[in-house]
C-alpha cells in the first residue's frame, strides 16, 4: 500500500467565505500581515494503485468544476 | 400521474414533498437503495443533508442506486426536480451545469424569499406567468450558484435560467441572482428554495404549489 494525500482548495478567484473570516478574525488576534487565507480539505489515504488517484479526484474527491486537487505520494503506508 | 419522491439517509424534506406533489398527482417515496422507480411520471429529489453532506453536498448521494436510475430517466427526457440538497445532488450528477457554494454571508439562513419566473414556459414553471413573483422560504448554508462566466452566457441564451432572486433577495451571492435553473433539454430543473413548503396558507404562501402544477400541466401536454 502507498500513502498518499490529497489537497483540496478552492479555485482561485471563487469566493471562499471561510478563508476570509479566518482571515479578518486574525488581525483581531494580534496576528498582522496574514493575507490570501484559503481553506480547503485534506484527504489522506493507503492505496495499492496510485494511478486511481487522479479518476478517484476527478470523481468524487474533488469537484473540478470549484475545486483544485493536487495529490501527494507519501511513505509506504502502515 | 405520480411523483416519486427519492429518500436518501440524511433527507429531511421528502414528507413535505410527498404532501406538496399529492396536490397535484400521486407520490410515493423511492428508497435510495432500490433501482425502481416504482413507475413513477417524475422524479423529486428532496432537500436535506444526504450522506451527511459529507465531502461536498450531494457529492455521494449522486452514485447511490436510485441515482443511477434517475440519471437514466433524465437521459431519457423524464422530468426530474431537485429541491435545495435535490439541486446540489443534481449539479454533482452533472444532470445540471454548475455548482453550489457556501452561501457569500457565510450562514445558514432560513428566511422566505421573492422570486422572479423568468421563464414561463418551461416545463417547471408554465403555470406561472412570466415575470411573476413567488414568495417561497430558503434555508440553507450551500447555496450560492455558481457556474464560469462562459457557462452562464451559453445557459442565458439557451433560456436555462428559469428563477432569480427578486432585488434585495439574493442573500446567499448567487451568481446574477440565479434561484433556479433548468438543463439544455428542459427536462431537469432544480432550485434552492423550497416549494413544498410553500403549499399551504397555514405556513404563509402558497406559491410552490405553482411548480408541481406545472409539472402536471407539462406531463399531461406530452402525452396529447
Amino acid at each position: 500500500m502507498i500513502r498518499a494525500r490529497v489537497l483540496i482548495r478552492p479555485k482561485a478567484g471563487i469566493l471562499d467565505p471561510q478563508g476570509e473570516a479566518v482571515e479578518r478574525a486574525l488581525p483581531a488576534l494580534g496576528f498582522t500581515g496574514a493575507a490570501n487565507v484559503h481553506i480547503g480539505r485534506l484527504v489522506e489515504l493507503d492505496v495499492e494503485d496510485p494511478q486511481q488517484l487522479e479518476p478517484m479526484c476527478e470523481k468524487l474527491l474533488a469537484n473540478p468544476l470549484i475545486e483544485d486537487y493536487e495529490v501527494q505520494l507519501l511513505d509506504a503506508g502502515s | 400521474m405520480k411523483f416519486g419522491v427519492l429518500q436518501f439517509p440524511g433527507s429531511c424534506d421528502e414528507v413535505d414533498a410527498l404532501q406538496a406533489a399529492r396536490h397535484v398527482g400521486d407520490a410515493e417515496l423511492i428508497w435510495y437503495g432500490d433501482k425502481d422507480l416504482k413507475g413513477a411520471d417524475a422524479i423529486i429529489v428532496p432537500g436535506g443533508f444526504s450522506y451527511g453532506d459529507y465531502l461536498r453536498a450531494g457529492a455521494i448521494a449522486r452514485f447511490s442506486p436510485a441515482m443511477e436510475s434517475v440519471v437514466a430517466f433524465a437521459n431519457g427526457g423524464g422530468l426530474v426536480l431537485g429541491i435545495c440538497n435535490g439541486f446540489q445532488v443534481l449539479c454533482e450528477a452533472h444532470l445540471l451545469p454548475g455548482a453550489l457554494l457556501p452561501n457569500a454571508n457565510r450562514r445558514f439562513t432560513s428566511r422566505q424569499v421573492q422570486l422572479e419566473v423568468i421563464r414561463a414556459d418551461s416545463r417547471f414553471t408554465c403555470a406561472c406567468a412570466g415575470g411573476q413573483r413567488l414568495s417561497i422560504p430558503a434555508k440553507h448554508s450551500w447555496g450560492r450558484y455558481y457556474a464560469s462566466e462562459q457557462t452562464l452566457d451559453e445557459m442565458e441564451r439557451a433560456g436555462q435560467l428559469v428563477l432569480r432572486y427578486a432585488p434585495g433577495e439574493n442573500f446567499n451571492g448567487s451568481l446574477r441572482d440565479i434561484a433556479g435553473v433548468c438543463n439544455e433539454a428542459g427536462n431537469v430543473f432544480g432550485l434552492m428554495p423550497h416549494p413544498e413548503h410553500a403549499v399551504d396558507e397555514l405556513t404563509g404562501s402558497t406559491d410552490g404549489l405553482a411548480i408541481f402544477e406545472s409539472m402536471r400541466l407539462a406531463l399531461k401536454d406530452s402525452r396529447v
